[in-house]
């Protein structure tokens, strides 16, 4: 089977209204260039499950969201990510805030086809009190009340892996694979852009196999698209882009959403690669130290 | 272990003063953000408890702390166990951690608040990180807080305007819990060491820092604190203790951390 396709071909099967889960962890190894052809596209209305960055940010200045599901919105070496704060401080999205946590649990339940997962994460707190849509329940087996943490399932979910092959197996080398195994589980459709694309055979070597955190029944697609994770890191390719970063952070400030966009986006993801100094400038970015 | 310094920062102190919080803590996992509370935990593990657990803030638990910041090519850090971030969930559920944080406010309860300001909930008038891990955290294992600027903005006059950490709030309590359930630990600021041991779990101030008063203290919070008679003043660090901090941060970072870098003596009265 082959599940290679474009990133425009992934737009293209997503809808206006649709959840869509994103992998990764604020600046690091998000599914960028599926999200920039997101902001290409006419999609609208949709409802974002993400441990936030960027992502969101850019999602919700270009109008793209309707509902965000999030525990937080950060760029971690820049706490706060300006375009979201934008969106919440104008009452611009829904939200649902959640513990981190959380999200984890919603995403396993809806994995598992069950519809929440009992917890005792959000007692006490405005978690519970801001949103009416996670209930308390009774347990069977003791006196006190728990979390219900819904299912939080996905009509697609987008990750950025290092490398797959072109039935599905994918592989993410860097140091942590986050939440994504969950997101590609929870998911009605799984869409994965890749650094490289190997031979099934590169995964011969248990090492190599080691590092693949899902079944590829759970792939829908593969995208091959080098740097596909820029700004944010690819460890061990690349790390996060710091002055990119700043320079987006910086246009909040300035011309805004449309003006980075302007300056960067372009038609096409080849367009993007060179207004940014290209595939080896992106692989030359060092990693992070913490 | 050595003498009492006499020439040390305020960041210092509070580094050391903080350090006391996993003291008693033994086998758990001690997670400090930021760089006073990371520095203070790595002391803690560098010293008096070389049983916690401590990550490289990314994906492997490590058996030395990193020093913070650039570290030379040369550089091996101690992993002794991978660590990614669903681990770390697991970990805080079990209850084998405590972490210290810096939430943008505190209430009378030991609620805190780092997601939203003023406004509505729908439109908050400053919207800051979002929730992150502290629902989680502060129903599962001890937490301790460290604020660089003590002020009535931080300790709240009434709640917090937005709860994302359980307190100790009778009124909030699920059923069939207990506030026995909430360990808060200890509440380092730059002008003090609190606690919530008073009378009903109120706050209560354990140690002053070396010039700072009781007045000063309670100017600056936005509720009533339970004071004893007799407050001692906060240990100075040891020049042992300043050796493994300077090991720790051979950047000096945590000379960015609080406003000005005062002198850990503010007493005027000279060394």
């Amino acid at each position: 089977m082959d599940k290679q396709m474009s990133a425009a071909q992934v737009v293209a099967q997503l809808h206006d209204g649709m959840t869509i889960g994103i992998g990764g962890w604020g600046p690091r190894r998000k599914p960028m260039a599926l999200v920039r052809e997101i902001l290409r596209s006419d999609l609208k209305d949709l409802t974002l499950v993400s441990y936030g960055g960027a992502d969101v940010g850019m999602l919700c200045a270009a109008g793209k969201v309707k509902k965000l599901v999030f525990a937080f919105v950060s760029l971690d070496f820049i706490p706060l990510e300006p375009y979201f704060r934008e969106a919440r401080q104008s009452g611009a999205i829904e939200v649902m805030e959640i513990d981190e946590g959380m999200l984890l649990l919603g995403l396993r339940a809806a994995a598992w086809g069950i519809p929440f997962i009992p917890t005792q994460v959000g007692l006490g707190t405005d978690i519970i009190a801001r949103n009416p849509g996670i209930k308390l329940i009774d347990s069977p087996y003791d006196d006190k009340e728990w979390v219900a943490m819904p299912a939080l399932k996905l009509d697609a979910a987008l990750i950025h892996a290092d490398r797959a092959d072109a039935r599905g197996v994918c592989q993410i080398a860097g140091p942590d694979h986050y939440m994504d195994d969950w997101y590609a589980r929870a998911a009605g459709k799984t869409y994965v852009s890749c650094d490289e694309l190997v031979p099934s055979e590169f995964f011969r070597d248990p090492a190599q196999a080691r590092m693949v955190h899902w079944e590829r029944a759970a792939t829908t697609g593969v995208v091959h698209i080098p740097g596909g994770a820029h700004p944010t890191s690819c460890s061990p390719l690349y790390g996060f882009d710091v002055p990119h970063f700043k320079a987006y952070t910086a246009s909040a400030g300035e011309g805004g959403i449309d003006a980075y966009l302007e300056q960067y986006l372009g038609a096409s993801e080849q367009e993007y690669q060179q207004k940014v100094g290209g595939i080896d400038a992106i692989r030359a970015i060092a990693l992070p130290t913490y | 272990m050595s003498n009492a310094a006499t020439d040390y920062t305020l960041a210092e102190l509070c580094i050391v003063a903080a350090a006391e919080a996993f003291r008693g803590d033994g086998e758990v996992l001690a997670t400090g953000i930021g760089v006073i509370p990371r520095l203070a935990a790595s002391l803690a593990m560098k010293s008096f408890n070389p049983d916690l657990m401590m990550t490289d803030s990314e994906a492997y638990l490590l058996s030395e702390p990193n020093p913070i910041g650039a570290r030379g090519d040369d550089f091996v850090q101690a992993n002794e166990t991978w660590m990614g971030f669903s681990r770390i969930f697991d970990n805080v559920w079990s209850g084998r951690r405590h972490a210290m944080l810096g939430p943008t406010q505190i209430d009378r309860f030991g609620q805190s608040n780092t997601s939203a300001l003023g406004g509505t909930y729908e439109q908050p008038k400053v919207m800051m990180l979002g929730a992150r891990g502290f629902p989680g955290n502060s129903i599962s294992h001890p937490n301790s807080f460290f604020v660089p600027g003590h002020n009535t903005r931080v300790f709240v006059d009434g709640e917090c305007d937005f709860v994302s950490s359980i307190g100790y709030n009778p009124a909030r309590l699920p059923r069939g819990h207990s506030l026995d359930d909430v360990d808060i630990r200890l509440v380092v600021t730059d002008l003090c060491v609190m606690d919530f041991g008073g009378a009903g779990h109120a706050m209560r101030l354990v140690s002053l820092h070396p010039g700072v008063t009781v007045e000063q203290v309670r100017e600056n919070t936005g509720f009533e604190l339970e004071v004893g008679s007799d407050v001692p003043v906060t240990a100075a660090p040891t020049t042992g203790q300043l050796a493994i901090i300077a090991a720790l941060d051979p950047h000096n970072q945590r000379a960015q951390q609080i406003k000005g870098n005062p002198a850990g003596d503010r007493s005027g009265a000279g060394n």
